[in-house]
């Protein structure tokens, strides 16, 4: 604590460069909870092997722009599409095959496809790290350094993240998918396919994780590991928000974003992600059902 | 309009209707009746498409539906009202409405619907900013029929619509049924309040364990002793 004090009183500057850090940082890390908590309100099914699907986008925008030359906007279109392709073919040969298993053997089967993306990675593209050089500015901001890439990242999340909620709530597909996260077998009396809002569902988690990626990519070196590093932040974002809930997602998605941000400047990086994991804990005690659960 | 011949269901190995024989010219209205664990949810299910029978076949206007996909059987224009109007709670009322036009065809005739859905129950109109989950019981059972009008149906199937009224309200959701018919659907009703829903109806069948018992003009079966032991006992 005597840390945190200090850097409040010496260095409030520093506080604050951190908090700022720390918001930006928290619009990637929404937009991949989005995803997965979208996935999740509709199908039940928690896609741990979510943020893997968005590293073989950031793989992808890495080749293609960086070893073929493409431009940084065809590379990341093309991760986009990867991103839909991949979210529909999750759903077609792993979801759709046990839909109505138990939800353990479902969390078993797309736990399985994670192990297996990451060794197929780790094979064909080794434990290097790489990244997309970009000659993007560090700018100042009354007094306080931030990243570019980092700053145009966020703005792109958030206006992707207003699309979403565009589609989640004037269309009469996305108003669909919200109807059937709260009554999946109603909404085929109305005359919807239930197998197609899956799809869409699935489409838009993925293109949402291909977003993600090209965002992710501009700020931090693509590994085998990388969704070992954002899938269980990510995870445990959406628990905290409440499984299924948007709003609840978004907002702890910024939550635990300043807590990473904050803590790593005050200790290390890596107490940054020990602190937010164990208010994790915490809360889950206090509020099982996630922050904005109303009380049992 | 509707036919269903020698159908039977169930859940895995347990057998809920057996050999059912129901008819619902246009225009009609129909009761199925009969105690709990009859099987009048099952049979409605079985016609909307939620289950499909086991034997026997479901016809609907000349057009054969055995075994046709819930979401297939609404486009040909019946609507299902289920048991516990299974409306979505955390969506407002007109959001509710708006995915009973879920249909393209039914979508391109949403203002139209939607007017005359008011038009029958003004209250949706007031509380149509609400979620469906604050209205309350009586509201959200018009709010169940209000959805499934908005699909422009030719039949409309009711599940126990009383179900969790108090009396007043049963009463008043017993007419505006009756306006709903008025506007010319036809419609098959499941009750388990017997006496109110045989003024409503032409015609009933008794439903028990599975099977149709006795089936007549409404006026007829009134007479009968089940709808006086049903009024003693329930
Ligand atoms: N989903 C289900 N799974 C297994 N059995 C069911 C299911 N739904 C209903 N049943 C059984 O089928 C029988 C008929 O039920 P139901 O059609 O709901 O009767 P009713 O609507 O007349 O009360 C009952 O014995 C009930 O226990
Ligand atoms: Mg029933």
């Amino acid at each position: 604590m005597s840390n945190l004090l200090d850097l409040v009183l010496n260095n409030p500057l520093l506080l604050a460069e951190a908090a700022l850090n720390g918001l930006l940082l928290g619009g990637v890390l929404a937009l991949l909870a989005l995803g997965l908590n979208l996935i999740f309100g509709v199908l039940d099914i928690v896609w741990i092997v979510y943020v893997d699907l968005a590293m073989l986008s950031m793989y992808l925008i890495y080749f293609t722009v960086q070893v073929y030359g493409w431009p940084l906007l065809a590379g990341a279109a093309a991760g986009i599409g990867l991103g839909v392709l991949l979210g529909i073919g999750v759903h077609l040969l792993i979801i759709t095959p046990i839909l109505t298993s138990p939800p353990v053997n479902q969390l078993l089967a797309t736990g399985g496809l994670l192990f297996f993306i990451q060794s197929l990675a780790t094979f064909l593209w080794t434990t290097d790290h790489r990244s997309v050089r970009l000659t993007l500015p560090t700018i100042e901001v009354a007094g306080m350094f931030v990243s570019f890439a980092r700053l145009i990242a966020f703005v792109l999340a958030v206006v992707v993240m207003v699309g979403l909620y565009l589609f989640l709530t004037r269309t009469y597909i996305g108003t669909a998918i919200r109807a059937v996260s709260q009554d999946r077998g109603a909404m085929a009396l109305m005359g919807a396919n239930p197998q197609r809002i899956y799809i869409v569902t699935s489409a838009v988690g993925g293109a949402l994780a291909g977003v993600a990626a090209a965002l992710l990519i501009i700020q931090y070196s693509v590994h085998p590991h990388f969704g070992a590093a954002f899938g269980p932040i990510t995870f445990m974002i959406c628990v905290l928000g409440g499984l299924g809930n948007m709003f609840g997602a978004f907002v702890a998605s910024f939550i635990m974003s300043e807590i990473i941000s904050i803590g790593g400047v005050v200790w290390s990086t890596e107490m940054g992600y020990v602190i937010a994991f164990a208010l994790f804990i915490v809360l889950m005690f206090i509020r099982p059902g996630g922050i904005f659960a109303k009380k049992q | 309009m509707l036919e269903l011949a020698g159908v039977s269901a169930g859940y895995g190995h347990f057998t809920a209707l057996w050999d059912v024989a129901l008819r619902v010219s246009a225009g009609e209205a129909v009761a199925v009746v009969g105690p709990n664990g009859a099987g009048k949810t099952t049979l409605l299910r079985v016609i909307s498409g939620v289950i499909a029978p086991r034997t026997g076949t479901l016809s609907f206007e000349g057009a054969a539906l055995t075994g046709r996909p819930a979401h297939e059987i609404v486009a040909h224009g019946i609507a299902h009202v289920p048991e516990g109007r299974r409306l979505f709670p955390a969506l407002t009322v007109a959001d509710n409405l708006r995915m009973g036009a879920f249909l393209p065809a039914a979508r391109a005739h949403y203002a139209e619907s939607l007017a005359r859905v008011f038009g029958l129950f003004p209250v949706l109109k007031d509380r149509r900013a609400q979620r469906a989950g604050s209205l309350s019981g009586g509201e959200q059972q018009m709010l169940a029929i209000g959805r499934a009008l908005m699909s422009r149906p030719k039949l409309i199937l009711l599940d126990e619509p009383s179900m969790g009224l108090a009396p007043v309200m049963v009463l008043r959701l017993f007419d505006l049924i009756r306006l709903v018919r008025a506007e010319g659907y036809t419609i098959l009703v499941v009750e388990q309040n017997v006496r109110q829903v045989l003024k409503l109806v032409d015609r009933a069948y008794l439903l028990e364990v599975g099977r149709i018992k006795m089936e007549g003009r409404a006026d007829e079966l009134s007479e009968q002793d089940f709808v006086r032991k049903a009024y003693v006992g329930l």
